[in-house]
């Protein structure tokens, strides 16, 4: 894609599983199998699939938080995956992470001033610890809350405010891509609406763009731009926002929007419940990996792997059937 | 804290007084043994010692009556006179022998915390390297060594039957009376090097352990993970943000440290025949001298107590989630 802020080619991630002894690798887990996206700048992917497809590993990955094992990551012209040091460090004021769990996310020892600031100082962006403040204040009032809090810690806050306290702290070194890994999914479905809408406004307001993970497709359907729906390590599904909730081609997505819950109980629906459990990343099924639990599955999909295909603008998916 | 330790001393008291082994007995067939033929003394006589001896010391109350008279006197910090040295007073003993005990546990508790804590906290950074398995091995070794075994291994090798090295008995040499301030203190620290040692492995590899265990519980905590994504660097997440946080445990286990301190090792110090606390509870226990034994243990008892107090204190000063109002 032309002008992408973030561009992934073929991401790999395999975690080994060790036995015995001697710590022997006796097998792979294919946590992340060969994902490739972009993201334009002041956008927002949503990225869905069930737990343990490995959306939060391709997250993570980006930011190195997680070393991937091959495959390619170009962040505003330069490869993330190649700098070392300095430079991986430098390059993470421009990529920064909001977690799941705001209450596991917040260095219990340290008062919201220092977990705010500690990178504006890292980064030499700021020396004084007045001005520090100054901007950690701005900070809280940008993500709603009161900068008389500064000094408090954050046992002392609920989870919405140490999850906004979270937002403040990847805003603080002035980003232009965040990664929400589950940002709201732990939150009460009131207080997801907070965030969500702190973060639609932040974006308009300070242009980020976003990797939005999480399993909640009405979450993602409102704020994303477009969708990316995982199985097994892969994207099987990738199109615009409106054209995916609308025109799903993948059987799997076909299936996932069959489950959201409609605001009319009264409406016909055609629910495809999908039976079997999500077969083990060690040993993905052979051929195209959704085939054992399939609606609509055919002899050669156990065999050969679906090919890429296009529907409409922007619109991409892994399936023999032709939609 | 008065009612517990009045509760820990009572328990104790009566524990030791209930024990088999009567002091008056002990005491007055040793001074009997003094004299020539002494064993063939009417048996009348020795009552009347025994009986005497008891009532002197009011061993011939009521359990519970002797514990107030005990428990009175302590409070006015007055442990009671020796049964075999009568002008020697428990407190002032016991003044003297923590002289000799503190220095050493103290240095040896140092040691232990300055060895152990670099340990635990390098072999769970890089965990899973070599360094890491032999360092956890070792520890582990360690660990598992008794104290008077590796105790009396370290006097067969270095003492006079072995390589010859070090002394093994004591602090001092028996002309240390005579030596220059430097020689006496290079004389105190060679005796001390081999109890020393055995004092400190055993920690050691506790609390190297333990803060290996508190790091890796930390190093996998969702807030390293977003101190990495704020581009720290991997020194300043490791001892700034996981370090912090891990030497919560570590800081507490202090409290269990202060009694050894004070108390000192009743093994070690039997071993090398080091006149300290722990020695003197040791002697106290074989003679059934009442008043040495709960002057010993009630000084561990009380500093057990006060080691509790100092580390909920430290508790809330290193995390401010606890506070106590």
């Amino acid at each position: 894609m032309e002008n992408s802020l973030l561009s992934v080619r073929h991401l790999q991630k395999f975690f080994p599983v060790r036995k015995g002894v001697f710590r022997k690798v006796v097998a792979q887990v294919k946590a992340v199998d060969d994902v490739s996206f972009d993201i334009a700048p002041s956008e927002t992917l949503g990225l869905v699939g069930e737990s343990g497809c490995g959306k939060t590993t391709v997250g993570r990955s980006l930011l190195r938080l997680i070393e991937p094992t091959s495959g390619s990551v170009t962040f505003d012209g330069q490869d993330v995956l190649e700098a070392g040091g300095a430079q991986l460090r430098a390059m993470r004021r421009n990529m920064q992470i909001i977690f799941q769990d705001p209450y596991a996310s917040l260095n219990p020892r340290m008062s919201v001033a220092d977990i705010i600031g500690e990178g504006l100082k890292v980064h030499g962006i700021i020396r004084k610890r007045k001005e520090m403040e100054e901007r950690v204040e701005q900070l809280l009032e940008k993500v709603k809350l009161d900068p008389v809090y500064i000094n408090r810690y954050p046992h002392e806050f609920s989870g919405g405010q140490r999850q906004r306290i979270g937002i403040a702290r990847a805003l603080s070194l002035d980003p232009k891509f965040i990664v929400c890994d589950e940002a709201v999914s732990a939150l009460d479905v009131s207080i997801q609406a907070q965030i969500i809408n702190l973060l639609v406004g932040l974006r308009e307001e300070l242009g980020l763009a976003f990797l939005f993970v999480a399993h909640d497709l009405s979450v993602v359907e409102h704020i994303s731009h477009r969708v990316a729906v995982m199985y097994l390590g892969k994207i099987v599904e990738l199109a615009p926002t409106r054209e995916l909730f609308t025109n799903p081609k993948h059987p799997y997505t076909q299936s996932l929007l069959s489950a959201v819950p409609r605001a009319n109980p009264g409406a016909a629906r055609n629910r495809t419940v999908l039976k079997g459990d999500v077969p083990s990343p060690i040993a993905p099924p052979p051929g195209c990996p959704f085939h054992t639990r399939c609606p609509v599955v055919m002899p050669h999909c156990k065999t050969e792997v679906p090919p890429l295909k296009k529907s409409g603008p922007g619109h991409t998916y892994t399936c023999h059937l032709d939609g | 804290m008065i009612p517990t330790m009045i509760g820990i001393t009572l328990l104790l008291f009566v524990v030791m007084r209930l024990a088999p082994g009567d002091p008056a007995t002990l005491a007055v067939g040793t001074v009997g043994m003094g004299a020539e033929g002494a064993a063939m003394q009417a048996e009348s006589n020795m009552e009347d010692a025994i009986t005497k001896f008891r009532k002197k010391y009011k061993l011939d109350e009521p359990l519970l009556v002797q514990y107030g008279y005990w428990i009175g006197s302590v409070a006015r910090l007055d442990f009671g006179n020796e049964f075999f040295r009568p002008n020697v007073k428990v407190r002032d003993e016991l003044w003297r022998r923590m002289q000799v005990t503190v220095p050493l546990s103290l240095v040896s508790v140092i040691l232990s915390y300055l060895i152990a804590l670099p340990i635990g906290i390098l072999t769970a950074v890089k965990r899973g390297s070599v360094a890491d398995k032999t360092a956890t091995l070792s520890v582990f070794l360690l660990y598992s060594l008794p104290n008077f075994w590796a105790g009396l291994m370290l006097i067969l090798i270095f003492g006079k039957t072995g390589l010859g090295w070090l002394p093994v008995l004591g602090l001092h040499d028996k002309d240390a009376a005579s030596f220059t301030t430097f020689r006496y203190v290079m004389d105190v620290v060679h005796h001390a090097i081999l109890p020393v040692a055995v004092l400190t492995y055993g920690g050691l590899a506790y609390l190297s352990r333990q803060m290996r265990g508190g790091m890796l519980e930390v190093i996998r905590q969702d807030y390293i993970r977003t101190a990495r994504a704020k581009g720290l660097s991997e020194r300043v997440v490791v001892y700034k943000h996981a370090l912090r946080n891990s030497l919560i445990p570590v800081v507490t286990l202090f409290a269990g440290i202060l009694p050894i301190l004070i108390g000192g090792s009743v093994i070690v110090e039997t071993i090398f025949t080091i006149p300290g606390m722990g020695l003197y509870a040791f002697e106290g226990l074989v003679q059934r001298d009442y008043n040495v034994v709960m002057g010993t243990v009630t000084a561990s008892a009380f500093m057990t107590l006060v080691g509790f107090l100092i580390s909920d204190v430290t508790y809330a000063l290193v995390d401010p989630r606890i506070a106590y109002d």
